[in-house]
């Protein structure tokens, strides 16, 4: 087995700007977002091929120790996203997710992570186009971020 | 009958006092048992013990400086699911009545099981250094000086824990009693306070004199507080400035050996089975060695500072400030100001406080329709 190696292995990605290629790993929920994305590819939109899906049922799963250990383990950013408010097809996991993102949010910036660099979107299962300006969006705000301070750190 | 009485001290003992409110709890057909700290052999301070024969009690002692676990793990055990035998009446300090609110909210204890009752709370001394202040003189004497200078100064040498001298909350509303201390001189005489109707009933039938309120506890629990306050505000600043950055939290946590005796010690860290102690964090040697490869080294054991921030992630909000996981620590890491400073900001994210109120639901257990736009966007 092998396992995703975030850390590229050229040089000149450590300098923010053009030649920057964030990694990033978005929760994406099983019933709007991962249709959505879905959709993105087959319908063969345009996206940055920067981001790593990880499928879950619900975005109401998604631990904080998910978010922290992309973030520690030298992901640039982390992209949360799931159904509409309302449409959860588990009546109301998208509310909890929003407070778990809102909780993170309140901690990791103390550390010095910057808090764009966690996302939280509603994106619809019909909305493939939306999928995609979301993911490159984010993309271009990291390269503007630059790489994420943990990836160089001899991390406790 | 008023909401505040006299507890008359004999002979400049205070604890004697309270020996004898316990004695005359146990004598009431509510209450099955009392849960209150009692001396331990040597100089070692005191533990919670279960007592239902008045005779056990000579060695009871809540008002010794003394802070070896938070009780309100053990009153949730003595009071998870009911009970069919009565009251527990339990010796709480402060943070640990907050602490037992709050594992309340969780379902694993019952405030319908337990008569509260709280003592004003100078402070305690860390475990390790108890033994330095109890020394070899007269234990109950040390104590009274201690009462009478409400923690503050040192005491052959060593001073309060840090936890208790940022405390912000040493004394109790929440409990149905409350023993005041403050502002009284503790040889004479102390206060009984009734804050629920529980408690009032409880302190009829204690049939204590009746006083008026002279102010004088409230004047010097504010002063207090504000001076603990100030302390508070001074450790949330340096310790935000340590743990700025990612760099600063590894230093920060540099001497953490992943023992997770922190977790252990803290009373709202209530999971059965930690994450970090399951199959999860079993890592197979090929993950090793691909961590390790990635940055040219890793740290063994490995998720050290991935354990601390997730475990401020799942229980700050409910974080009391107690001080245990710094007590508990055996290699002096200050996870207590880590822990404060973190909740003071979660805890005001969501306008909670922890152990404020029974009626106050944990923040991640409920949520609102519309709320938080800014995480999204501004999109709801």
């Amino acid at each position: 087995m092998e396992e995703l190696v975030v850390v590229p292995q050229t040089e000149s990605r450590t300098v923010p700007g053009e030649s920057f290629e964030p990694a990033i790993v978005a929760f994406v929920c099983n019933w709007c977002t991962y249709t959505a994305a879905d959709l993105a590819g087959t319908a063969r939109m345009v996206q940055s091929p920067n981001v790593r899906l990880v499928r879950m049922m619900c975005t109401g799963m998604v631990d904080p120790k998910y978010v922290i250990k992309a973030l520690l383990s030298g992901a640039d950013a982390v992209l949360v996203s799931g159904c509409h408010p309302g449409d959860c097809h588990y009546i109301n996991g998208n509310y909890k997710a929003r407070r778990r993102i809102k909780l993170l949010k309140e901690i990791l910036p103390r550390f010095g992570i910057d808090e764009r660099r966690l996302k939280l979107t509603w994106v619809g299962a019909s909305e493939g186009n939306e999928f995609a300006a979301t993911v490159n969006s984010f993309v271009a705000e990291i390269k503007e971020l630059g790489p994420i301070d943990t990836r160089r750190l001899p991390l406790l | 009958m008023g909401t505040i009485a006299r507890i008359e001290v004999k002979d400049g003992n205070p604890v004697a006092a309270v020996q004898e409110l316990c004695v005359q709890l146990l004598g009431d057909d509510e209450i099955a048992a009392v849960l209150v700290p009692r001396r331990l052999p040597g100089t070692n301070g005191t533990m919670p013990a279960l007592i239902t024969d008045p005779a056990e009690l000579r060695d009871a002692d809540p008002l010794a400086p003394s802070f070896r676990i938070n009780g309100a793990r053990m009153l949730a055990r003595l009071t998870r699911g009911g009970t069919d035998g009565g009251l527990v009446a339990a010796f709480l300090r402060p943070c640990e009545v907050r602490a037992f609110v709050e594992l309340c909210k969780l379902n694993q204890g019952s405030m319908e099981n337990a008569l509260i009752i709280s003592a004003d709370c100078p402070g305690a001394f860390s475990n390790a250094d108890y033994p330095t202040f109890a020394g070899n003189g007269d234990a109950a004497e040390a104590e009274t000086d201690f009462l009478r200078a409400e923690g503050r100064g040192n005491f052959n040498g060593v001073e309060i824990a840090r936890a208790c001298a940022v405390c912000d909350h040493p004394s109790s509303a929440e409990a149905d009693l409350s023993i005041g201390i403050f502002g009284q001189s503790p040889d004479q005489g102390l206060l009984l306070l009734a804050n629920t109707p529980r408690g009032e009933g409880f302190m009829t039938r204690l049939q204590l004199p009746e006083v008026v309120d002279d102010g004088g506890r409230s004047k010097a629990l504010g002063e207090l507080v504000a001076e603990r306050s100030a302390a508070r505000d001074r450790m949330f600043e340096e310790t935000s400035a340590a743990t700025s950055d990612m760099n600063g939290l590894s230093t920060f946590l540099a001497a953490c050996v992943n023992c997770y005796n922190c977790r252990m010690a803290c009373p709202v860290c209530y999971c059965k089975e930690c994450v970090f102690l399951t199959d999860v964090f079993d890592h197979k040697p090929w993950q090793y060695i691909s961590w390790a490869r990635q940055r040219g080294s890793l740290k063994m054991p490995t998720d050290t500072v991935f354990f601390h921030i997730t475990r401020l992630a799942h229980m700050s909000t409910a974080c009391v400030g107690c001080g245990q996981c710094s007590n508990a620590c055996p290699n002096g890491v200050p996870v207590m100001e880590l822990f404060r400073t973190i909740a003071a900001s979660t805890q005001r994210a969501f306008e909670y406080e922890a152990g404020r109120n029974l009626n106050e639901s944990p923040p991640l257990s409920v949520f609102r329709e519309r709320e938080f736009a800014e995480v999204t966007g501004g999109l709801e």
